[in-house]
């Protein structure tokens, strides 16, 4: 643990987590220091702890998911709570109940947390407005994924100490990214240096208002880099002439050996996945030593068991219990 | 019968008056506009202390729905609600289902209106059938069943050809294209202002861009023409500066802006987070400089009109996603108090120029006998209360509607009265003395 970074406080004062935004540099603290104590946990040989017993936890997914949807299951069963799984295919949205009719009818029997997968940014707001459940939100739209932001802050802490004072550089589809709003926040939240980099079309507009550096050189983001992070560049890109092909993209933008020399001689690669190989990313890069991609994996259980806890009370809930 | 209004303060630009005049109401009709005026033979009203007597408002950009969408408005409750806002007239967009590009639509909503028998309603017809963009709707017949303008409104017209056939044709009858100004492809799957608020809250952008680049392609057809077009809920500052040099190279451009867009911006999405799908309409809420152009153009001269853009929607269709709801907001029961607060008591325009935007130039560019309290003109009176405090309550909106984001503002200045031909349609109970209109 480091000296420099640790909460000073003990509770989050919070019904939902719909973002970053809404959060303190002490309260993403707080969540990084309890995802330490969570870790262990997934060590052991029975890999359970009584924390939510008796709570009902939902994982309302609109969207395709794998790694957010088992992690987030594997969370929850971690800590006992009594956990179920809609899928979008699966539910009545088909049959073209609005997601608030679905939310009040899930809301009717009583569950303590819903953990909300949707297409449309704002969606969780919608439902935090509506739900007594506490709302967590695993990606809405285009607007965050705050439990990526927190593994990922959780990872590069294990690996530097310290997230203050780090070069981040964040390279990919920043336009269409959650991921990226939300580490944005919290990298910025935490005092890192980021640099952000893709296609000037894909640049979110007023991106330099949330305190970070933008560039089409991908070279002079990667320039002394701590933490390299690559972010999805989505195939269909090419149709809303973001850019020409991904071969090109690739060409220009495509993390490389190459390319990385210029990054500090320990710099780690990280991706939120899943990975286009030979797009926004080589191989060699993906697979080589500095990747901690599946480390990011396994961190985020201990992170989303972090965040189920602290939300449904922390250690005053279970002296209630 | 007769009824003297008297001594209270007339404002009517069209005849030069700002001051106390008695006005003479006989029938339908206004007999006479003057001082002192005798009081035998008819009912005197006292016009109380603070109100102000204007020409009708005329509110040239609402949706009443009707036919099609009753669920979200009719034409009684849109006309309805055209009153309590102090409005004793409108022009209605033809995006009903059907499409209001044929005869039969355009009878079926003045009967509507005429069974409701409030504010006067003059439909606009449609540029193109079904609004599709391919072909001129029957634009004489529409004019003869008693369209006043033509719009696709809701899309622009689709084609740089069609404009001008629109234009050209039109033209013939001096009636204007009302232009819906957007860039399909720079719009794209936008749903607010491009800039930091929506990127930041992960929402497609719609560029400022997108609206002028089609206010440019119809000025330049409008002075190819010279035929009339208006540019409709005009909302960036580009377009406005597109206006007003078309104006000065003799195009015949005018412009209307709507109250939303001279005072919100899109900071309001951010303030705080909340996804309001109130705050969502087309055009949306553009940068603060662009809401401050606004206020200067409606103070320079170069805006023509302030219209509403009045679009109702049922609260289920509101209650969505931010992506999936639509866009629009009512406007006809908060605008008069926005335009006393925000433009009046600032001093950002004087009484005198906001009749002349919210009834006489309205009036003008669609060919429409009202916006003046002339001798012999029609009796449509507004009777407003500038001290007025009122509080903006959805609850109470006579509208079917209740999508505003300004619910709960406090706001100075109100309507206390509404008089179409001679007849009082609206008394607010809450403008002390305003029951002596009745």
């Amino acid at each position: 643990m480091t000296t420099e970074q640790v909460a000073t406080i003990s509770k989050l004062r919070h019904k939902d987590l719909l973002g970053i935004a809404d959060l303190t540099p002490d309260e993403i603290l707080l969540i990084l220091d309890t995802a330490e104590a969570m870790r262990e946990i997934g060590d052991r040989p029975i890999k359970k702890v009584p924390a939510l017993r008796g709570k009902t936890v939902v994982n309302l997914f609109f969207e395709a998911s794998t790694r957010t949807r088992t992690s987030f299951e594997i969370a929850e069963k971690r800590l006992s709570a009594d956990t179920l799984n809609i899928a979008a295919q699966s539910s009545s949205l088909v049959k073209g109940e609005t997601l608030v009719d679905t939310a009040l009818n899930l809301e009717a029997m009583a569950p303590d947390m819903i953990v909300l997968r949707h297409a449309y940014s704002g969606a969780c707001h919608l439902l935090s407005r509506i739900c007594r459940a506490g709302i967590i939100n695993a990606g809405d739209g285009m607007h965050e994924h705050p439990t990526q932001a927190l593994l990922d802050a959780f990872t590069i802490r294990e690996h530097k100490k310290r997230i203050a004072g780090l070069k981040v550089a964040i390279v990919g589809d920043l336009l269409h990214s959650r991921v990226l709003r939300s580490n944005v926040q919290l990298l910025t939240k935490l005092g890192a240096e980021v640099w952000v980099s893709g296609p000037p079309t894909l640049m979110p507009p007023g991106i330099e208002r949330q305190g970070v550096r933008g560039t089409t050189s991908v070279d002079e983001a990667v320039e002394g880099a701590d933490v390299v992070m690559l972010l999805r560049v989505q195939l269909e890109r090419m149709q809303g002439a973001f850019f020409p092909s991904l071969r090109e993209y690739f060409s220009v933008f495509g993390m490389t050996r190459d390319r990385l020399r210029r990054a500090k001689p320990d710099v780690i690669i990280m991706h939120p996945g899943p990975m286009n190989r030979g797009v926004e990313i080589d191989s060699e890069v993906a697979d080589g030593p500095y990747s901690v991609i599946l480390e990011q994996v396994a961190n985020g259980v201990a992170v989303r068991m972090a965040v189920l806890y602290l939300l449904a009370g922390g250690a005053e809930h279970e002296a209630a219990a | 019968m007769k009824r003297l209004l008297k001594g209270g303060r007339v404002v009517d630009p069209a005849n030069g008056r700002d001051g106390a005049f008695d006005i003479l109401i006989d029938g339908e009709r206004i007999a006479r506009v003057g001082k002192d005026l005798p009081v035998e033979g008819a009912h005197v009203v006292e016009v109380p202390a603070g109100f102000v007597l204007t020409p009708g408002l005329f509110d040239m950009h609402v949706h009443l729905r009707e036919p099609g969408q009753e669920h979200k408005e009719t034409v009684a409750t849109g006309v309805a609600s055209a009153v309590a806002g102090g409005f004793t007239a409108v022009a209605c967009m033809p995006n009903t289902t059907p499409i209001n590009d044929n005869a039969g639509v355009t009878e079926y909503i003045l009967q509507k209106a005429a069974q409701a028998n409030l504010a006067r309603v003059y439909p606009i017809g449609a540029v193109s059938r079904g609004s599709n963009g391919d072909q001129l709707a029957d634009i004489a017949e529409l004019r003869a069943a008693g369209c006043v303008g033509i719009s696709d409104d809701g899309r622009p017209v689709k084609t740089s050809l069609l404009m001008r056939r629109a234009l050209e044709y039109a033209g013939m009858f001096n009636m204007p294209v009302l232009e819906h100004c957007e860039d399909p492809s720079l719009k794209g799957e936008g749903v607010a202002h491009e800039g930091y608020h929506a990127s930041a809250l992960g929402l497609r952008g719609i560029p400022a861009v997108a609206e002028s680049i089609m206010a440019q392609r119809d000025i330049a057809l409008a002075e190819m023409t010279g035929a009339s077009v208006h540019i409709c809920h005009m909302s960036a500052a580009t377009s406005l500066r597109a206006v007003r040099e078309g104006k000065r190279y003799g195009a015949r451009v005018t412009c209307e802006v709507a109250p939303h867009h001279f005072t919100l911006t899109d900071e309001s999405l951010a303030t705080p987070v909340s996804y309001d799908t109130n705050m969502k309409m087309n055009p949306p809420l553009r940068a603060a400089s662009d809401r401050d152009e606004m206020l200067k153009g409606i103070a320079d001269g170069s805006v023509d009109v302030i219209a509403t853009d009045h679009a109702p929607h049922h609260y289920d269709e509101k209650k969505m996603e931010f992506d999936l709801a639509p866009f629009g907001i009512v406007g006809l029961e908060t605008c008069v108090a926005i335009c006393f607060d925000r433009l009046v008591h600032p001093g950002v325009i004087r009484l005198a120029r906001l009749v002349e935007l919210l009834s006489a130039n309205p009036a003008r560019i669609l060919n429409v006998p009202a916006g003046t309290l002339s001798e012999g003109a029609v009796a449509d009176i507004s009777v407003l209360a500038p001290d007025l405090p009122v509080t903006v309550d959805p609850s109470r909106f006579r509208s079917k509607a209740r999508n505003t984001p300004f619910g709960g503002w406090q706001l100075k200045g109100g309507v206390a009265a509404t008089l179409v031909g001679g007849r009082t349609v609206y008394v607010n109970e809450s403008a002390g003395g305003a029951e002596r209109f009745e």
